[in-house]
């Protein structure tokens, strides 16, 4: 480092490591959304249809999240009911 | 058989035509039977950075649609006996080139040669899935910057799903990482990302690393390969890639910015 860029050392440290940390954590996103299988919209459709049939609920009231684990897939489905107050149909 | 090696990156501007001239030229020069054809159907460009373009009379959607045979398309580079140019077409139809067309074309072109280089379009879109296909390497080709990085890490994921060599359980397409427009003095002051944190993310097989070089400009002006230029840190750059390629060893060069003197340090030179 040069003597002008010693007496200029406050400024902050490049924007480089702005840059890295941005891209980890959207390459890891980007990765993990290329491993879903592709049928996951089509299955959360079809299972917001026949619950539907019973109950009323939320077009987003069913979640489908799928993970990688090392040795295993996880296919976690979240439904939420609406209050017991509410009619069947 | 030839090999068939794709220039890809995604992100367009990044130094692919550069790139797949510089490596046709290099493995040609090297003695081995080369043509390098270009895939960006409606933008041809590889003809001028080759400096054939106006030697051109058909091109790829001709042999396709079978106006045109191969050896009257191919055009024969006049600084290296072993170097071949097949041009892109200039036709406006996106679909010009059909997976079987291509598929028969470098099939028959694999009889004759020992590498056919691939010059990808930008993009993710029907010419650069084909130029992509038929592969056996691809070299992924980014710049020091999170765009690029990121279409870069998006078009390994396509590579590995997307190619022949997926669609038939093969062994997958071998994937390298060439860096351009890389500025050493830029990294150093933390302002660029460096080759280390590139890798970090893609952590891919290192084939070069190409410093932003004026050299590259003055050699498309030229429509000279800029491997040609054996002078320029750049074209020194490409050739070193092409040993690595060719699986010699190599030490990477052009990592580092030059030692200045006292004075010049102290100014900031």
């Amino acid at each position: 480092m040069g003597l002008l860029d010693y007496f200029r050392s406050t400024q902050s440290k490049g924007s480089a490591n702005v840059a890295k940390e941005r891209l980890q954590i959207l390459v890891a996103h980007d990765r993990a959304a290329r491993s879903r299988p592709s049928y996951l919209p089509q299955l959360q459709r079809e299972i917001l249809a026949v619950i539907r049939k019973y109950v009323d609920i939320d077009m987003d009231a069913v979640t489908v999240n799928y993970e990688q684990e090392e040795s295993h897939e996880v296919l976690e489905l979240n439904i939420i009911l609406p209050d017991a107050g509410h009619r069947e149909l | 058989m030839a090999r068939i090696i794709v220039i890809t990156s995604g992100k367009g501007g990044v130094g692919k035509t550069t790139t797949a001239a510089a490596l046709a030229m290099g493995l040609a020069q090297r003695g081995k039977r080369t043509v390098v054809i270009d895939f960006d159907v409606g933008l041809r460009n590889l003809d001028l950075i080759m400096g054939c373009e106006r030697r051109v009379v058909y091109d790829f959607v001709n042999v396709i649609n079978q106006e045109a045979n191969l050896n009257q398309a191919l055009i024969r580079d006049k600084r290296c006996d072993h170097l071949y140019v097949l041009p892109a077409s200039q036709t406006r139809d996106k679909d010009a080139l059909t997976k079987e067309g291509v598929g028969r074309i470098l099939e028959e072109l694999s009889q004759i040669y020992d590498f056919i280089v691939c010059d990808s379009p930008a993009g993710i879109e029907h010419g650069a899935t084909m130029a992509m296909y038929f592969a056996d390497d691809a070299v992924v080709v980014t710049n020091p910057e999170v765009s690029s990085v990121r279409d870069s890490d998006r078009m390994l994921g396509i590579l590995s799903s997307k190619s022949r060599r997926a669609e038939t359980n093969d062994e997958p397409i071998r994937e390298f990482l060439l860096l351009t427009r890389y500025d050493p003095a830029r990294v150093e002051s933390g302002e660029m990302l460096s080759v280390d944190d590139v890798q970090d993310i893609l952590s891919l097989n290192l084939l070069g690393i190409i410093p932003e070089s004026k050299a590259v400009l003055t050699a498309s002006n030229s429509g000279s390969p800029v491997i040609l230029d054996r002078e320029s840190d750049a074209g020194q750059a490409y050739g070193d890639m092409v040993a690595r390629y060719l699986g010699e060893e190599v030490p990477h060069r052009f990592l580092h910015t030059e030692k200045k003197g006292f004075l010049s340090r102290l100014f900031r030179g």
